[in-house]
C-alpha cells in the first residue's frame, strides 16, 4: 500500500472526504430551504383564503431564514425568525381575524390586472430582475472582516449608532401611532 | 456548476430574490383585500433584504453594513405591518369592508 492510499483512506474518515459529504449536505438542504422559501411565496400571494396565505407567508420566511444562514449571518437569521414569524405573521393573522371576515362575497382576484395581465406584469418584473443580475459583473471587493455577530453589536452602537436610535424612533413612533389610529372611533 | 454548490453562487440568491419580488407584485396587482396587499408587500420587503444580504456576502468589504441594513429594514417591516393592521382595522369600522373595490368614495 503506498502512502497516497492511506491518506486517502484516513481522509475519508477524518478530513477531505467527510467535508465532501459535509458540503453535499450543505448542497441539499440549501435546495430544500430554496423550495420552502419559493413554494411558501406562492401560496402567500395565490391562496385562496387569507389565513393559508399568511401560512405561505411564514413558510416562506422560514426558508428565507435559513438562506441567511447559508449566507454566513446566524444573527440576522434568527432576528428574523423572531421579528417576521414570530411578530410580523403573527400580527397579519390578527389583522384578518379582526377586519378580515372570510365570508366576503368574491375572494379571489379581480381587476383588470388579475389573471394574465398580472402574471405578464410580475413575469416582466421577474425577468428584468434576473437578466440584470446575470448580465451583470459585479467587482468582489476583499474582505476586511468576517462580519460576526460582536462586530456588528460594536459597529451598531458606534459608527450606525444613527441606525440604533433610528429605529427605536420609529418603532415607538409607529407603536403610539397605530394605538391612535385603531383606537379612534372604537366607542361607535 | 454543481446543483449542490448553489449555494456559494451570488446569482442564485438575485434570482431567487427577482423571483420573490415579482411574487409580491403578482399578489399586489391581484389581492382584492387591504391584508392581502399587506403580506405582498412583506415578500416585496424580505426580497429587497435578501438581495443587500446577497451582496454583502459574496462584494462587500465589510460584511456587518448590509446586516445592520437588514436589521433596519426588519424594524422598519415590523412597524409598516403594525401601522398596516390599525389602518385596516380602522377602514374596516368606517366600511364594513376591506375590500379595496368598496373604498371608493374619493372617485368622482
Amino acid at each position: 500500500m503506498n502512502p497516497s492510499d492511506t491518506t486517502t483512506i484516513i481522509g475519508f474518515f477524518t478530513g477531505d472526504g467527510f467535508a465532501g459529504y459535509a458540503d453535499a449536505a450543505a448542497g441539499v438542504v440549501f435546495l430544500i430551504m430554496l423550495a420552502t422559501t419559493l413554494v411558501g411565496g406562492i401560496i402567500a400571494c395565490t391562496a385562496e383564503r387569507l389565513v393559508r396565505a399568511v401560512a405561505g407567508l411564514a413558510l416562506s420566511f422560514i426558508g428565507v431564514a435559513a438562506i441567511y444562514y447559508f449566507l454566513n449571518s446566524p444573527f440576522v437569521a434568527m432576528m428574523q425568525l423572531l421579528i417576521y414569524v414570530g411578530a410580523v405573521c403573527v400580527t397579519i393573522a390578527f389583522a384578518i381575524m379582526l377586519a378580515a371576515p372570510e365570508d366576503t362575497k368574491k375572494i379571489g382576484p379581480s381587476g383588470p390586472l388579475s389573471g394574465p395581465l398580472g402574471l405578464v406584469t410580475a413575469g416582466l418584473v421577474t425577468m428584468g430582475m434576473t437578466g440584470l443580475a446575470v448580465n451583470t459583473t459585479f467587482s468582489v471587493l476583499p474582505k476586511e472582516n468576517m462580519g460576526s455577530v460582536k462586530l456588528i453589536g460594536i459597529e451598531l452602537l458606534t459608527t450606525y449608532s444613527m441606525v440604533f436610535e433610528l429605529v427605536s424612533i420609529v418603532l415607538l413612533i409607529a407603536i403610539i401611532g397605530s394605538l391612535v389610529i385603531a383606537r379612534h372611533g372604537r366607542s361607535k | 456548476m454543481s446543483i449542490l454548490n448553489l449555494h456559494n453562487n451570488l446569482n442564485t440568491y438575485l434570482i431567487l430574490a427577482a423571483i420573490l419580488f415579482g411574487m409580491g407584485v403578482y399578489g399586489l396587482v391581484t389581492r382584492r383585500t387591504l391584508v392581502g396587499m399587506l403580506i405582498s408587500s412583506e415578500l416585496i420587503l424580505v426580497a429587497s433584504s435578501i438581495n443587500f444580504m446577497a451582496f454583502n456576502r459574496f462584494t462587500a468589504p465589510d460584511p456587518t453594513v448590509g446586516q445592520i441594513f437588514t436589521l433596519f429594514i426588519m424594524a422598519i417591516a415590523a412597524a409598516e405591518a403594525a401601522i398596516g393592521l390599525s389602518i385596516t382595522i380602522a377602514v374596516y369600522r368606517n366600511y364594513k369592508s376591506v375590500d379595496t373595490e368598496d373604498l371608493v368614495d374619493l372617485k368622482g
